[in-house]
């Protein structure tokens, strides 16, 4: 009986016209989880439990946050803002108005906007083709496309005086300088950021299903217009966050322009810079660290909005299905050009920083980092390499266990106050490494905490700075972790904390590896912050940089050069290693 | 009683999911739930295994009540619909999880997960990556993960769900014998009657959150409570009928009924194999209105003056032509009178009226 069932029951199910009216949904579709939204409305003791663990992971990064980095900051308004018995609020108003204030407010705007244009301009095209094109050598171009954007800002300011400054390449060949003009730290901006868009609005392009174009093709549109109507609507989230991105990095520009900026040029950052530690102006410089905090914080709650909507909305297959070889002249020529455009924008200028630094007889200037007779240190220039090292690796243990913590807890996407930490993580990302170091100075140095003499001062602030790489990486992988899979291991029988070890360990390892490699080589490359808590004994390779730039002489310019080459050669493998392990794009960086 | 669920609610905002559910499992028994889509089959085993709470009412087990206890502490097996095996660990390191879990030492461990893989037909396989496996395969594998721990309780939903047709019909009898060989108590849930059917001891009927029928699969099969049970397990012969005692008054006109059925107005079944067919002029006119093989014989689609169609099985050689007229008669031993009205029959009697030569 039960087979006759199966025989004459199953076919039953083929349906007919005119039974369409009778209720039935069609057999194919398999019964709908709960969705996310209906199951959020519930509040039960489970909850509650949970609730309470994710609450206990963030105790850590919390408190971090609220020592190393809130703490600071609300003793720099207070400096700023509070005096003579009161608070002044006024103070913000007359800083702003005063005219070489505003000189460098307008500046930092407006190059800042050029910057992003720029970089959008030069970098869309290669995420085209990075996401579109199939062809011979894409890994390693990739990977020479990212080593930018881990470079320490001091090394791209050398690259860029070395090739476009007085005595450059530029300069030997046909006596042109740029280093005067905007023109340098523009492209310096541009070779900084073209990995952002590569990899945000690349990323996303690459996992845009072609299909959708096609059927926009089928249903008439031109290849234009399919373009138009379909992919360029999908992207515009993609390319607004990383313009987003682009803006800021460039908006607090730093390095960079300490650089090549030279007296002319001051970004809100360099000037902040300059009023600590050149005029002593505290209060001024305590209240523009106030007008960037809040520019920035601007920028990073429009940047979240983007980013949210681009996460819900689209729908998206394996990278590796979309990519198809070049056709035709025209694929061939964009492929060429954006060939072009990285060697001229992003090769050259690290060749020439190489050359440079290799100009002496016999490694001259690598042999004289030995040496510390040249009065700028109080030890020899190459013991910054062993500095940066210890500071980077501590660096990186802090930044890994506080963002691991943080990432862990912020898994589960629910709750307004999930959403105001996640944002409070990245908030250091944009507020400038100045701003960091800067409260570091002037709150960390009384007890309880009274760090100034101790070591730990600056991989603290490097750590601060790489958190929001590391939650950035790990956090889009843990939320990948299919939640049945948990369940899967639950009713097997592992306790909360062993489906955490044996479900999502494994698959974040890779992640985890990958956020500690962008750490370390942010910490490596740190100098914003470093420089104003670095002890003159105890240099990184960044600032050391700095201070030999900052000296006259053939020989210190030329150290300078070696010993960015050294600190470019260390950032460029850690990252290279990353890329082997790196296999799928993960993360947003 | 292995398990039983005493007025279970669970509720997503406001919608009541599982409505009221009391449901009795005992030991060796195979329980199969089945109902369309979204009628709380799923999240039935999901309260049982401690997955989601309840709103309202318990889940005992054992006689113990499951309140407050969490899924890894209820020793019940859960297979998933997709399976859910663990992508970074290879066969052998699915199906030892469970024992892992439970402190297992080694070589018991080993020496289970061999056991299990000869019991499911994957002898050998315990190297392999997760990956590398059909979807047959990955079935039996998510099978012995879950049986490896001896749960007292083996829940299965949609446990064939994603595989084809063959594969799934003689992966159902091949389950069927291996859990009356193990003695193992199941509870699965399905929207596939034929699954059902084959697999149960007992099947349950659900819709809307509520259980609508629950008996032996010939009894659900024979005699379907409603309207709905009927139309769900693929019956579309079903009208308003006033019941007399030897005929039942119908729009298809006088339809004999089996003697004993409860009299006055209800709702009419007249299965397939009961609509004879003969010449024109007889009985009932009809229209043929199309045809489907269905293999072992032909459905035929009828459309007669003014009521609704009806379906009438056909063997090979007797099927008629779409256009066809012919005459119908009904046998009473394939008519049954359910039990309450049926709420679509008046919506499906307008939609074929409006378009007569649909088809």
């Amino acid at each position: 009986m039960t087979d006759a069932a199966t025989r004459t029951g199953r076919p039953a199910t083929a349906g007919g016209p005119g039974r369409d009216g009778d209720g039935r949904t069609p057999r194919s579709t398999r019964t709908p989880r709960p969705t996310r939204s209906t199951r959020r409305t519930r509040r039960t003791r489970g909850d509650l439990r949970q609730n309470a663990a994710r609450f206990a992971l963030m105790a850590l990064p919390v408190a971090f946050f609220a020592v190393f980095f809130a703490y600071p900051v609300a003793a720099i308004v207070s400096r700023g803002l509070h005096g003579d018995g009161g608070w002044q609020l006024g103070r913000i108003w007359d800083v702003a108005t005063r005219s070489d204030i505003r000189h460098v407010l307008w500046f930092t705007t407006w190059q800042a906007l050029a910057s992003t244009a720029l970089t959008l301009l030069v970098a869309l095209p290669g995420a085209y083709v990075f996401a579109r094109f199939d062809f011979r050598g894409k890994q390693v171009l990739r990977a020479v496309v990212t080593v930018p954007f881990v470079l320490p800002t001091v090394v791209v300011g050398t690259a860029f005086l070395a090739l476009v400054g007085r005595g450059g390449l530029l300069d030997d060949l046909w006596g042109v300088r740029l280093d005067t003009t905007v023109w340098a730290i523009l492209l310096a901006h541009v070779f900084f950021n073209y990995a952002v868009v590569v990899r945000t609005v690349g990323g996303l392009w690459s996992q845009l299903d072609p299909r959708q174009e096609e059927a926009a093709r089928v249903l008439g549109a031109s290849r234009l217009a399919a373009w138009r109507r379909v992919t360029l609507p999908a992207l515009g989230p993609a390319v607004a966050a990383a313009a987003l991105m682009v803006f800021l990095f460039t908006f607090t520009s730093f390095g960079v322009v300490q650089i090549l900026g030279g007296p002319t040029f001051s970004t809100l950052e360099v000037e902040i810079y300059r009023q600590t530690s050149e005029i002593f102006d505290l209060a001024t410089a305590a209240v523009l660290t106030i007008v960037q905090f809040l520019a920035v914080g601007a920028i990073l709650a429009v940047h979240a909005a983007t980013v949210r909507r681009r996460e819900t909305a689209l729908r998206l297959v394996a990278p590796d299905t979309t990519a198809r070889r070049p056709r035709g002249t025209g694929q061939w020529a964009l492929l060429a050009g954006v060939l072009v455009s990285i060697a001229v924008l992003l090769v050259l200028p690290l060749a020439v920083l190489v050359q440079r630094s290799l100009d002496a007889p016999g490694l001259g200037y690598y042999r004289a980092l030995t040496h510390d007779n040249s009065g700028v240190f109080l030890v020899a220039p190459i013991e910054a390499v062993g500095n940066s090292l210890e500071y980077a690796l501590a660096a990186t243990a802090i930044a890994v266990t506080v963002g691991g913590l943080a990432a862990v807890a912020l898994t589960r996407r629910a709750g307004r106050l999930m959403r105001g930490f996640d944002a409070l993580l990245m908030l250091p990302l944009g507020v400038s490494a100045v701003t960091v170091g800067f409260g570091f100075l002037i709150a960390l140095d009384e007890p309880p905490l009274d760090l100034r003499a101790s070591w730990i001062l600056v991989p603290l602030a490097q750590a601060l700075v790489g958190v929001p790489f590391v939650v950035r990486t790990m956090l889009p992988v843990l939320r990948a972790v299919d939640g049945r899979l948990r369940e899967a291991a639950a009713v097997l029988g592992a306790s909360p904390w062993r489906v955490w070890r044996e479900v999502d360990l494994p698959m974040v390892r890779r992640a985890l590896l990958i956020a500690a490699g962008f750490a370390f080589a942010v910490s490596l490359g740190e100098f914003g912050a470093t420089v104003f808590i670095a002890r003159p004994d105890n240099p990184t390779l960044p600032v050391a940089v700095a201070r030999l730039l900052g000296r006259a002489g053939e020989l210190n310019y030329g150290q300078a050069m070696a010993l960015s080459t050294i600190l470019m050669v260390v950032c460029a493998v850690s990252l290279l290693l990353l890329e082997r392990v790196r296999t799928d794009g993960t993360g947003e960086f | 009683m292995l398990l039983s669920l005493e007025g279970a609610t669970v509720r997503f905002g406001g919608r009541a999911v599982l409505d009221a559910v009391d449901l009795d499992v005992t030991e060796h028994e195979i329980v199969c739930v089945l109902g369309p889509s979204g009628s709380g089959k799923s999240t039935l085993l999901r309260t049982v295994a401690g997955l989601q709470p309840l709103d309202a009412g318990r889940v005992v087990l054992d006689g113990r009540d499951q309140a407050g206890v969490p899924a890894h502490k209820r020793g019940v097996g859960l297979m998933f619909q997709d399976h859910q095996l663990f992508p970074q660990r290879d066969v052998g390191g699915n199906v030892a999880f469970g024992l892992r879990m439970q402190g297992t030492p080694r070589g018991g461990q080993s020496a289970r997960v061999d056991e299990l893989l000869d019991l499911v037909g994957l002898p050998g396989a315990r190297g392999r990556a997760v990956a590398s496996l059909s979807g047959g395969e990955q079935q039996r594998v998510a099978l012995a993960r879950a049986l490896a721990p001896r749960p007292r309780l083996l829940m299965l939903d949609e446990p064939l769900g994603q595989l084809d047709r063959s594969l799934r019909e003689r992966l159902v009898v091949e389950l069927r014998e291996l859990f009356g060989e193990l003695g193992t108590t199941v509870l699965a849930v399905t929207h596939d009657q034929g699954e059902a059917f084959a697999l149960a001891d007992r099947v349950v009927v659900m819709r809307d959150g509520r259980i609508a029928q629950s008996g032996t699969p010939l009894e659900v099969w024979q005699r379907p409570a409603d309207a709905f049970v009927a139309r769900f397990l693929g019956f579309d012969n079903v009208v308003e009928a006033t019941v007399g005692a030897t005929t039942a008054d119908t729009p298809w006109g006088p339809v004999p009924v089996p003697g004993g059925s409860a009299q006055g107005p209800g709702t009419l079944l007249v299965r397939p194999a009961g609509v004879r067919l003969s010449a024109a002029g007889e009985g009932l006119r009809c229209t043929v209105a199309a045809r489907t093989f269905r293999g072992t014989h032909v459905a035929v689609q009828l459309q007669p003056e003014g009521a609704p169609r009806l379906e009438a099985a056909c063997a090979l050689r007797d099927a008629p032509e779409p256009g066809d007229v012919v005459g119908v008669r009904f046998d009473a031993a394939e008519v049954v009178v359910l039990g309450a009205p049926d709420p679509f029959s008046a919506l499906g009697a307008r939609a074929v009226v409006k378009d007569p030569v649909a088809g």
